[in-house]
Formats: C-alpha cells, structure tokens, sequence
C-alpha cells in the first residue's frame, strides 16, 4: 500500500496544525545504502523487525534452561510452546509436531510485533513506535510463508493426488464443472486473507488512536473553553478503552494468523 | 458531481460494510455464548472454530475498510 509515500497530503494536514494519522506509517531510511540502484537502506521497519527478533531471542533463551522444576520464565515458555503444539496437535493430528517451528516462529513474531507498535515509547522524545505488521509487504511475506509451505507440502507428500483437494468427498457429477473452481479460488485467495486480515487490522486500529489523539490534543489545544470538558476529555476515556481494544486485536490476530496456517497445513498434509 | 467528492462519499458508503461486519461479529460471539452457556462442556473444544468464524466475519468489514483507504488515498 502505498500510502506513505502521499507527502503531499501530509504536508497538506501539517500546515492545518491537524494530527496526520497516516504519518505513523512511513518508512524512513535510517542508514542509507544503494546497492546497484536498489535502495537497501536500513528503516526503522528493518529496525523495528531487528528489535523483534532480540526479545523473541531473549525470552526463548531465558526458558531454554530445561529444568526439572521450572522456573516462572521457563513456565511462560512452556506455556506458549506448548500452546501451539496442541494447536497443531488438534487440527493437524500427529504429523502436526514437524510443523510447531514455523507455526510458532509465525505466531511470535506476529504476536511480539503487533504488541510492540503498541508499546507507547512515544513518550520518549525522538523515539516512534513503527509497528512493522501494518504494512502490507511485511504481512504478504509472512502469508506468503504460510501459503508455500502448504504448496510444498502438499506437492511434496502426495504429488499430482493434490489436487483431489478441490474436489471434495461427494461431489455430485453434475456440479464437476463449478465446485472444483470455487475450490480452486478459495485455496488461491488465503494468502491473501491471511495478509490483509493482519495489515488492516493494525493499520485500522493504531490510525484510529491517532485520531482519538489528535481530538484530545487539539481539544487542550482549542480558544472556546467548552471544547476540552466535552471533546478532549471523553476521547480520552474513549482512547482507553479502544487500548484494551487493540491489545486484545493484537493478541487475536497472531492467534487467528497461527490457527488458519495450522489449518491450511492440515489441508496439505491430510488432504479433505 | 465532483469526482473528488464522489470518492469520498464512496469511501463513507464503505463504512455501511464495516458496521455489517460489526454485526457479523456480534453474531458469531452471541451465537457461541448463547450454546456455550447450554452445554459448557463442549464450550472449550470448540474455541478454534469460533475464531475461524470470527476471522471470516471480521475479514469482510476490513475488505470494506480498504475500499474506503484505496477511495480516499489511491484512486
């Protein structure tokens, strides 16, 4: 999606003194590098992924110590492991272990991300919070993970019988002609379910609190004394409310994008 | 009329769709709670299909979402 790069319209929205609740999504170089006319410049969204990787790394290597008796951070995670595993356990069965990796890999990394965005660092001066799964390419890889396992699998494990996937148990002859293509398009549009689901969520929730943010700034902000009491101060109640809102969306989202690819992986490796 | 205002417009009949999404949602948890609270038993063992329609309701509302976001700032 190509939003950030409406300069224009933020210039627009800065010169009104509004808050532009689309500023929040731009990726900015923070290392410039152009390799052979590609722009490899290191974001704060390749910054922010970085960030995600170091506190997974550190929350799996605090519960790596394999005790006997564990420990509180060893029970977390165990918890969320273990979690996943019975994900897989129940909608794929007992082939489902090979796939704990990849599900919780998915599941951390959506999950780590989302709540990060959440995190209100802005308070630091300098400091913006990017959250990195409200863009599009980012979800679309993450899909496109999630989608080319099952193709491999599936082709993998029973060949051209794969494609007995789009003709369900108990297809009557005569609807031969239609099924197999409503199959065929609902298999071929999941990856893209699987990304927008998450880009739009985030996207939807965090430019939501920055307009709620910007009624409760501009209301301080404004001449007519009744603005403030009637405007600034019910967003503001309103504003955390749809926090715990959107910590729940993010919570929800890693779960919802863990158990569709634990089922589309159960697609491929059971077939129908 | 204006081209400009009619994407607008556009973009504001899309949130008709993100509040039928809203209700789509509604159902699903109302629907849920309303059996679970019949048989809890059986409440627990059925949690992963309850998202799955949550996610397929929810998915339809966001669709409208990127219609009024593709209206407003892309087309």
């Amino acid at each position: 999606m190509p939003l950030s790069t409406y300069k224009g319209l933020n210039d627009v929205a800065a010169e009104g003194g509004k808050i532009d609740p689309m500023h929040q999504f731009q990726v900015e170089p923070l290392v410039p590098l152009n390799i052979g006319g590609y722009d490899l410049s290191f974001t704060n969204s390749a910054m922010f992924m970085v960030v995600v990787l170091g506190l997974i790394w550190v929350f799996m290597l605090g519960g790596m110590k394999r005790e006997l008796v564990p420990g509180r951070w060893q029970v977390a995670v165990e918890s969320v492991t273990g979690f996943i595993s019975n994900m897989l356990d129940q909608n794929v069965g007992p082939e489902g272990k090979r796939y704990v990796p990849l599900v919780f890999s998915l599941f951390m990394f959506v999950i780590v991300a989302n709540m990060l965005g959440m995190m209100p660092l802005g308070i630091i001066p300098g400091v913006h919070t990017f959250t990195v799964t409200s863009h599009f390419t980012v979800t679309g890889v993450l899909a496109i993970l999630s989608f080319g396992t099952v193709l491999v699998v599936g082709f993998w494990r029973h060949g051209l019988h794969f494609f007995s996937l789009f003709v369900p148990h108990g297809t009557p002859w005569w609807l031969m002609w239609l099924i197999p293509f409503i199959e065929l398009f609902s298999f071929l549009i999941r990856p893209f379910s699987l990304a927008l689901r998450l880009f739009v969520a985030m996207m939807a929730g965090h430019i939501l609190m920055k307009v709620l943010a910007g009624f409760v700034i501009n209301g301080l902000n404004a001449e007519a004394l009744w603005v403030a009491p009637l405007v600034a101060i019910p967003s503001f109640i309103l504003m955390i409310g749809i926090t715990l809102l959107e910590l729940l969306v993010c919570a929800i989202q890693a779960y919802v994008f863990a158990l569709l690819t634990s089922l589309y992986i159960n697609d491929a490796v059971n077939l129908h | 009329m204006d081209a400009e205002a009619a994407k607008l417009i556009g973009a504001g009949l899309a949130a008709i769709g993100a509040g039928m999404a809203a209700i789509g949602v509604g159902n699903v948890f109302g629907s849920f709670l309303e059996s679970a609270l019949r048989n809890p038993g059986a409440a627990d063992g059925q949690q992963g299909r309850l998202f799955i329609g949550f996610a397929a309701a929810e998915l339809l509302g966001l669709l409208a979402f990127v219609v009024a976001m593709i209206l407003i700032f892309v087309a």
